[in-house]
Order: structure tokens, then sequence, then C-alpha cells
């Protein structure tokens, strides 16, 4: 017998005594604290209900989502980690590995926009550099509510203010991102945060604990009391005091991240790190017991050891706290000297707090008293896993675009669109983003997928993008689920790049309500589809529940965070077509889907009907031929067909290069002008070929079984679809850039 | 040519412009340390760019305070040139190598953008490879990059020629294009010996072709040729 085994922990000076309330107060339900009963084999201290309540969140514990999760394909044979680490890691080649994820900071970024959105960016920065990796570009995935709604410009202010501060500060560009607004987040903004590191394939750092007695560490921050309960606080639905959880949100300090990361990359040049663990959500508490269960050992903190910002604080705090810019650490025995000169250096704090022991247990003291002694292995594996009751969404019955009326004016309604909240530039805020910082963007912001040189790689670059399209995941979430899947991959290719591997932000609403973990389930499938046909596995991802307010729900919106690369940088291409004479090539099969269309909902005010289908098959057949011809250098300029369908394409990659370009819809089209020219067929792209190899361009499509319509060419100032419309690209820019700063403008 | 880089808690664009200079001058600088107790014997040294301290109390004042800066004002005051780049230019108007302050962008927002800049004068270290009156096309980076001077500063300045770029649009209007609010559209200042440089855009962001264009290649070419 040990002595945690005869001596049950003490309590704290005013401790209450474990109530049904207390026990609700910390999101566990009479079932779960049942278990947690069993697992102690006697009442807990509020220490320990304050660890069960953190590990077991929904946050923590992916417990309403785990059985979705393990349909999704993980492996390739260039995937060194898939999930389940702090980020995922794939092999791009000349001994370099990627390391990327995306998470959710959506309910913090909603009570204090600002901090809320910066310790996203700082969350994900250190899941990144914690497996040993230079972060090298940051994206983010962005929806608000109705722009009439109040609360909407000052969100999107301070998020974009608060990604800016801390990714500017830490010297990592911000790259590529999306933004859109629909009522449907009036209540609950998403701010989906995704960060790309390089590190030595050979050197990567994982959080599994190893050899009985050696040191652990803390480094960074001073814990304080921000963020208790930032965990179970992102796993309820937002009532009507949501603005009370204020203190729960943390607050971030990108100056400190920037020295922890130039601390952890120099002690990580040496042999002294056994494992490290950033403390994201559930701070000390879910570093610990991931560290410690990975490894299959006890482990022994001296909470009183760790550095605190303020006086007063007790052991209940200081494992619940999610103070931003710390990181746990097992050190090899005796290494602890030379770590410390390190982080002195970056005058960070630095201390031993515990030792790993062969007990199993997690043995928590505080002046030598244990005040929580609880088995890991339980916590972790007898933690609760739902299979939640779900109903399916069925597919919307098919609208015949011949029902759908033209616009009464076809320039008006470009003008329209390209103006539009969605559509419109997002210069406003990719501006306030170091997008040029490293100096290896060779692809900014404003097109189909970033792209970023790989330093000293080779001259090989990493194309990056995320997606996901709300409307069509509503509508049918299978379906949803592998457009945004195909979408991700479809704008790697546009670049050039091949794409490799992707990361997961699954946001959705209750899961406790069938109709919504039928979202999930549905989403799930349709990337799991396509993932697999594609070769596009799942390496990261982030699961964020419970985005809800007074019983309303999001769209579902699971974010695909694609990464892709390419051999020569000096290949890629963007969708800016610069020149006069270039032929315009339209590649995929064009039906004029207008279900769920931009084309429907902003200009016939309907949101219906089934989203277009993908066939991933033509997907990829399609995807792969524009890949060919874009490395092999026939193609000056490319952009993918979403949203808006040919005609947004056609005046996106005409605004962004400043050059005219004109069309005519052919005649064996097969459906009306405006489906053809908005609708939103998948696996589509247009192409700008160099005119001396257009026609072997064609040829090589049709011998690939590819569709590949003749559309046009550049040259002139204007967007010119014979017969139907003509608009100056002065005009098209003028409109398009004009509605967000207008939009910010305003004081609310 | 040998040179120095230095770096603060908090710099971050010190491998941009070290890169910049080795594309130039083919040799790498030294990477310095603020901490470090003595700074090599070396031909330029560059401020970078970044947020040392964490911009705290006020952008460029805590760095401007540590005992590396007093060695490279006393150094700059031998002649050794300087070239300090946004945080680096906040940091040399602070300890007064340049004249002038860096408040606040006018729009109270973080710019990162491609600016237009017309180089106002040729007769320097640093810009003898453009020609008086050229448009280069640079990015800036910055929240706090305001120029101001007052009347009599500024009439010393233009008078000696020590304003080395304003903002202009594409046409070379130094009336427009001006991202930040700066006074006169003032982007960069010399010394009144213009042998240190201080400016806010990041012309080592623009050294290569295919990441932001080469115009501001010729600025590290210049040195390199100069200081041999």
């Amino acid at each position: 017998m040990t002595t945690w085994e005869q001596n049950p922990p003490v309590k704290l000076p005013n401790e209450p005594a474990i109530t049904p309330q207390i026990v609700a107060e910390h999101g566990l339900s009479p079932d779960e604290y049942q278990r947690v009963l069993k697992i102690m084999g006697r009442e807990p201290t509020m220490v320990e209900l304050g660890v069960f309540s953190a590990m077991w969140s929904e946050h923590c514990s992916y417990k309403s989502s785990k059985v979705w999760l393990k349909k999704l394909p993980t492996e390739a044979p260039w995937v060194i980690q898939g999930p389940g680490e702090n980020a995922g890691v794939i092999d791009i080649g000349d001994g370099q590995a990627a390391i990327f994820k995306m998470e959710s900071h959506n309910h913090p970024s909603y009570i204090e926009p600002y901090q809320g959105a910066a310790t996203g960016v700082g969350g994900i920065l250190r899941d990144v550099f914690t497996m040993g990796a230079r972060p090298i570009a940051n994206v983010n995935a962005l929806r608000f509510g109705d722009p009439e709604h109040p609360k909407t410009r000052h969100l999107v202010g301070g998020v974009v203010a608060g990604i800016g501060g801390y990714g500017n500060c830490m010297g990592i560009p911000t790259v590529a991102g999306e933004t859109s607004f629909h009522r449907a987040y009036n209540e609950n903004c998403l701010v989906n945060a995704m960060t790309v590191g390089i590190a030595r394939a050979d050197r990567i750092f994982y959080a599994a604990a190893a050899g009985l007695g050696n040191p652990v560490v803390y480094v960074g921050s001073k814990t304080g009391r921000d963020g208790i309960h930032g965990a179970t606080m992102a796993s309820a639905e937002f009532t009507e005091d949501s603005e009370s959880k204020r203190p729960t949100v943390q607050v971030g300090d990108p100056f400190v991240e920037k020295l922890l990361l130039e601390a952890c990359l120099e002690l990580m040049e040496t042999d002294a790190i056994v494992a490290i663990q950033d403390m994201g959500a559930a701070g000390l508490t879910s570093s610990s017991f991931e560290m410690a269960d990975k490894g299959g050992l006890g482990l022994e903190i001296a909470l009183d050891k760790v550095p605190m910002r303020e006086t007063g604080m007790n052991p209940y705090e200081l494992m619940l706290s999610e103070s931003q810019e710390r990181m746990l650490m097992v050190l090899k025995p005796g290494r602890e000297d030379e770590a410390r000169r390190i982080f002195e250096k970056w005058e960070l704090d630095f201390a031993v707090i515990g030792r790993l022991t062969d007990t199993r247990r997690m043995v928590l003291r505080w002046y030598g008293d244990v005040v929580a002694s609880i088995p890991i292995p339980p916590v972790v594996t007898e933690a609760p896993v739902y299979e939640r009751p779900w109903t399916a969404t069925p597919l919307p019955p098919a609208l015949d675009a011949a029902t759908i009326a033209p616009p009464k004016d076809y320039a008006d309604a470009l003008l329209q669109l390209v103006g539009s909240p969605d559509q419109c530039s997002k210069a406003w805020i990719w501006r306030q983003y170091d997008h040029l910082i490293m100096g290896n963007t060779a692809i900014r912001p404003g097109g189909d997928a970033a792209v970023v040189r790989v330093p000293d790689g080779n001259g090989k670059a990493l194309a990056i993008t995320s997606d996901c399209t709300p409307r069509y995941c509503q509508a049918h979430p299978e379906t949803g689920g592998r457009q945004a899947v195909a979408e991700a991959w479809r704008n790697l290719t546009a670049v050039g790049a091949t794409p490799l591997a992707c990361t997961d932000n699954m946001n959705f609403g209750n899961p406790q309500k069938p109709e919504i973990m039928g979202q999930f389930a549905g989403c799930t499938m349709g990337m799991a589809e396509a993932c697999t046909t594609l070769a596009f596995p799942i390496v990261s991802g982030n699961v964020s529940l419970y985005n809800e307010t007074q019983g309303r729900g999001i769209l579902p919106t699971p974010v695909i965070g694609g990464v892709g690369v390419m051999k020569d940088v000096t290949r890629c291409v963007d969708i800016a077509t610069r020149e006069a004479g270039l032929v315009l090539v339209l590649i995929g099969e064009t039906r004029g889907h207008l279900g769920q269309s931009i084309y429907l909902r902003d200009i016939q005010g309907r949101e219906d009907g089934p989203p277009p289908p993908v066939d991933l098959t033509v997907e990829k057949r399609n995807g792969d031929f524009v890949r060919s011809q874009i490395q092999a250098g026939h193609v000056a300029a490319c952009h993918d067909l979403s949203d808006g369908g040919l005609a947004i394409a056609l005046a996106e990659m005409a605004m962004a290069g400043g050059t005219g370009l004109t069309i005519a819809i052919p005649e064996d089209a097969g459906c009306p002008v405006h489906a053809y020219l908005f609708g939103e067929d998948q696996g589509r792209y247009v192409m700008a070929v160099r005119p001396a190899v257009a026609d072997a361009v064609l040829a090589s499509a049709a011998a690939a079984k590819v569709p590949a319509t003749r559309l046009g060419s550049s040259g002139g100032a204007a967007l010119t679809v014979e017969g139907v419309l003509a608009i100056s690209v002065a005009d098209l820019r003028r409109t398009h850039e004009a509605w967000l700063p207008a939009y910010m403008e305003v004081r609310s | 040519m040998k040179s120095a880089v230095l770096v603060f808690p908090g710099t971050n664009r010190e491998t941009d412009i070290a890169g910049a200079i080795e594309r130039s001058a083919g040799i790498k600088p030294h990477m310095v340390w603020h901490g470090d107790s003595d700074l090599p014997k070396v031909d330029l040294i560059v401020v970078a760019g970044g947020f040392s301290y964490g911009d705290y109390l006020r952008c460029g004042a805590m760095a401007a305070h540590s005992p590396i800066m007093r060695e490279v004002k006393a150094r700059a005051e031998k002649g050794v040139p300087v070239l300090a780049v946004c945080n680096g230019f906040q940091i040399a108007a602070e300890i007064g190598l340049v004249p002038g302050v860096l408040m606040r962008n006018a729009h109270l927002q973080f710019v990162c953008s491609d600016v237009n800049l017309k180089v106002e004068s040729s007769q320097s270290l640093f810009t003898h490879r453009y020609q008086a009156g050229q448009v280069i096309r640079v990015p800036v980076a910055h929240a706090e990059g305001n120029y101001f001077a007052d009347d009599d500063t500024l009439k010393r300045l233009e008078d000696r020629g020590q304003v080395a770029f304003r903002y202009c649009d594409s046409t070379g209007d130094v009336t427009a294009g001006n991202p930040n609010g700066s006074i006169r559209n003032i982007a960069g200042v010399f010394n009144d010996t213009k042998t240190v440089l201080g400016m806010m855009p990041h012309p080592e962001n623009a050294t290569e072709a295919l990441f932001g264009g080469t115009d501001g290649k010729p600025l590290f070419d210049a040195l390199a040729a100069a200081l041999v």
C-alpha cells in the first residue's frame, strides 16, 4: 500500500461539500458523476472534481464526436503522424515535414473578440511548435452573423484585430483564409485558426512521457486566474448571461509566445527533451494527463512550485487555469540547468514542478499535502463516449434551372454579387495581417490557395487553403462534407500543387439534438468518402459543438484546411489574368446547377434546393489534368469555380489581373444563360492558357476525357459575355472593394 | 561587407533582412543578440523590424534603452552606417539617431501592403543604385508608422536632402498613396551625415522576383558596393 491509498487527499480550507449542484456546475451529468465515484472509490475533492470536469468536457474528450471521427481516413504513405498528437505531420520530401492543424476559438471570440481570436491564434501556433516545427504560415476561417445584426461589426473588427495582433507580433505570415456572413451565426461567430510549420522529419517532438523519475518542467508565462473552466464553457450552449463569462476568456501576450517559440526551438536543437506538450484547453490538467497517459506512467506534481501571477491562488485554480503561453516538458535527467539557461536567456519562467512515477496516478501536492490522487488510465479510457441518436437530413428535391428566373439585368446582377458581403474583396481584413513576413509568400491572400516557399526546401513550396460551404452542408450534410473536402483539394490543385492532407475543424450546434448529430454524421461520412477517393487524409482536427444560442444552432460548418506541395515554386499560378491574348478554357462539365447557389440566394432571395452533387471520380480526373497542365507551364492563370459559378470566377480573374476577359456562351451549353453563368456545378476550373499551346491543351483534355471548352480570351478593359453583359474591370473592382471598408467605417 | 543584425526579444524580421543582405553582399551578417556583450567590428549595423519587447510602453522605447543601443549610437557617431527598418526605425528615432517620431497609423490599423515610394535622393550609401525621382514598389507592415516631426525639423530635413523616401502613387505624386498618415508622406529619413537611414517600408521583402518583386534589392546592392 502506498501513502496515497492510506491517506485520502486533504481538503482545502473552506472546501465545500460536493453537492449535485456543484457537480452540475462542473458540466458533469449525474451518470458521469457516478462514473467518477466508481473510478475514485470515494467522493472526489474539489480539485479532483475540477480535473474530471475538464477532462470529460466535450472540448477535451470528444465524447459526442469520437465514434464519427473514427470513420475519417487518416493514413497515407506520406503521413508521419495522424490525429491524436498536438498536430498532424506529413512528409514533404528532402527530409522535411509539414506540421499543421486547425482549431476553433468560437465561444471566447464571441464573448471577447480581440482576446478570443488572439488566443486562438496563440493556441494553434503552440500546437505546431510544440512538435518541433517553426511555423511558416497562418490561415483563418471566419463566419459572422448577418451584417445588419447589431453585434456583427464589433465582432468583425475585434476578431480581425486580434488575429493580426497576435500573428503579426509572432512574425508568422497570415496568408489565406475565408470570411462569410449568415444570420445563423448571429449569436455564435466562428473563428477557426490554422498554423502550418516546418520541421526536420527525423526530429519531431511528441507528448508521450518516458523515463521513470525524469523531471517534469513548466516553462513560459506564469499561471493566473484567467480562463478557468474555458473548456467547460466551450462545451455548453450560450444563454443570455454568456456575457458574464468574460472572465473565462484567456488573455494573450504574443510577445511572450514569440520568446517561448524561440526558446523551445533553441532547446529542441539539443537532445534534452523527452516529451513536450503545450498547455491549451484545460491547461495543466489536460497537458499533464495526456503526457502521463501516452507514456503509460504516473506523475507527481508539486503545485506550489508552479510560477504564479497572483497571490492566493489555490490548487483548483492552478489545475484549471487556461493562462496562455505555457508548456509542460519532460527532460532527460540532469539536463535541467542547460534548459533553464535557455529559458532564462529568453526571460521566461522555468520551474521543475514534478517527476514521472510508475504509479499511473496523478498525485498533486500543495506544500507537501496530497490534494488530489487520481488513477490516470480510467480518466482517459473510461471517459464517457456517446453514440448520440441522429436523424439524416433528406436530400431536397431537385430544382429545374428553367423554373428559376434569369436576372433582370445580367451586369447589375454580377455587380451586386461581386459587391455582396460574401463575395466582396476581403482586402480590408488581410491588409491588417502581415502576409509577407519571412519573405516566402509567392501567392498572397485573395486567390484560391496561398503558396509559401519552404525555407531551406530546395525551391519547393506548400499550398495552403481553408474551405467549407455551410449552406450546402445545411441542405444536405453528406454532400456538403464531400464538397468541403473537394473544394480544398481543388483550390490546392488550382495553384499547381499536389494536395497531400488536411485538417478539419468541425463546427456544429448542440449534439444532443438528433438533427444536429445527423448533420455531424452526414458531414463526416461525406468527408470520409472524399478524403478516401482523393487520397487526401485528415491528419489533425478539432471539434466545436454547442455553437447554439437559445436553441438556435449555426449552419453545420466543417472547415477543411488543406495542404499541398509543389516541387518548384516558380511553377505556381494564381488567378490573375495579367496579359492579353490568353485563351480561356473551362474545365469540367456545366449543367447549370442553381440549387443552394449564391445566385439563388442573393439575387432571387431563395435558400432552397439541393447542393450541387460532387462526383469524386470526376473531381480527381479533372483536377489531375489541370495540375498537369500547370506543372507543364501551359497555364498563365487558373481559378476554381465555386460560389457564384463561372461569372464570379471570371470577374475575380479579371479584377486580380487588371485585364479584361471576353467569352461567348457555347451554343450547345445545354442550360439557360443564367444557369451557365451562375450555376455551381463542381469539379470545374477556368484556365487561362498560353495561346501557342491552347490547341495542344484542348487535345490533351480530350485524350484524358476531361470536358474542356474554349470560352474566349483575355484582353481589353472589360469583362464581356457576348450578347449578355459587359462591365469595365475598373467598375468591377470599385464595387468589389467598396462594401467591406464602407461597412466597417460606420461607428456602431 | 561585414554586417551585424541586432536581435532583441520580439525582433521578427531579422531573417528576412539577413537574407537580403546575403543575396546582395554574398556574405551572411552576424546575428547579434541584444544581451551579447560586444558588437563585432562591422561595416554596417542593421536594426531589424519586429516587436522588440512586445511594443510595451511605446514602440522601440525599451530597446532604445538597452546597452547595445548605446554602443550602436557610439559607432554611428563615429560614422559606422546604420540601416534601421520599421521597428528599427522606431528604435533609432527613440534614441535620436534620426530625427522625428513614429506615431500610431492615422487609421489606427495595422497595414500590410505594397506601397509606392519615391526615391528623393540618390546621393547616399543606401540609395545610389536608384535614380532620384524613381518610383519603387515595396511593402509596409506596421501599426505605428505615422512619421511626424515639427516644422523646423522638417524644413531642415528637406533643405539638407535628408528625406530618403516618400510615399506616392504609381505616377510619383507624393500627395497620394500615404498608407499611415505620415507628415509630408515621409517614409524614410537620413541623419545629417546620411550614414543612418531609418525607414518604415521593408526593402528586404522586395529582393526576389517571385516574392514581392526586386525593387528593394538596389538598396542592398548599393550598400554592398559602397562598403567593400
